[in-house]
């Protein structure tokens, strides 16, 4: 690759990254302040596919794709359906039941926001050791990269996550059933 | 390349306002949509970490919460729609007592 590529890349990586957290952060926004539960559904969309962008920027190929499949493609269908389900209901109630709820928890996020950047920004948090190189390479998650830890070290804890699907499945199925005798 | 720094901000936005919705927000729905934002926020940072620390086992962590994010849903969706058919609301101020 020649320096001018290599800077053309850089450039559109940067540029991909501004545009993608700007409409993560767009998402959130709205799934958090839409009245609509539907608008909220479809804000969460956008940050999903945003964060699988991300993920791909990041070279994680595969989990990018299972995001996009099992996230946007199988969660969010289920709330929909859920939302059609049980209506869209708008009337919110506003009225704070615990004194001062909005004021207490806005303090504890500015709080919050303001220690970690704190720590960021001043703090001598190192996570990543010193001088180590990044090597793209070492973490290209394709298939086969991400299938062989998967299968080997994991292999206890991939049959686990099996045996939990099979009973959350069995488990919305008998909710679903319930019925309350009649007395 | 992206400083993984970078990352991990964005993430630590998308998680306090997930957070936020879950605090603020009283319907059950959006409050769950808030808790999948804050998984995919400590997604990202898994990603990011993994990455600036060479190791593929982050990805393979990822994989594993997207699976365990799955069932989770299943399972609230339902409860969700089962309280609603005896209580006709998703709100979770009506839904004060255990008793069903």
């Amino acid at each position: 690759m020649t320096p001018c590529q290599h800077r053309t890349a850089q450039m559109i990586e940067a540029l991909l990254f501004i545009l993608m957290a700007i409409a993560a952060i767009a998402g959130a926004v709205s799934v958090v302040v839409a009245r609509n539960p539907v608008y909220s559904a479809m804000g969460l969309l956008g940050t999903l596919f945003s964060v699988a962008v991300l993920y791909v920027l990041q070279l994680a190929h595969l989990v990018a794709a299972v995001q996009v499949i099992v996230y946007a493609g199988a969660v969010l269908t289920l709330f929909l359906f859920v939302i059609m389900l049980i209506g869209i209901d708008k009337s919110e109630q506003h009225d704070e039941k615990l004194p001062h709820q909005k004021a207490i928890v806005g303090g504890i996020a500015g709080a919050i926001v303001l220690l970690a950047g704190g720590i960021t920004i001043f703090g001598d948090f190192d996570w990543v050791p010193a001088g180590s190189v990044i090597n793209p390479n070492a973490t290209n998650g394709t298939i086969e990269a991400v299938a062989a830890p998967l299968f080997t070290d994991w292999v206890l804890a991939f049959e686990a996550t099996a045996l939990l699907l099979t009973i959350a499945a069995a488990g919305a199925i008998a909710l679903a059933h319930y019925r309350r005798r009649p007395s | 390349m992206i400083d993984p720094g970078l990352y991990m901000a964005l993430a630590a936005v998308l998680f306090v306002i997930g957070a936020l919705g879950l605090l603020l927000r009283r319907n059950a729905l959006v409050m769950f949509m808030c808790i999948e934002l804050m998984l995919n926020a400590v997604n990202l940072t898994l990603i990011s970490a993994g990455r600036a620390l060479n190791d593929i086992n982050g990805q393979v962590a990822v994989f594993f919460i997207l699976v365990v994010a799955a069932a989770e849903v299943v399972v609230g969706l339902a409860i969700i729609v089962s309280v609603f058919r005896l209580r006709s609301t998703a709100s979770v101020d009506e839904l004060s007592e255990l008793r069903g």
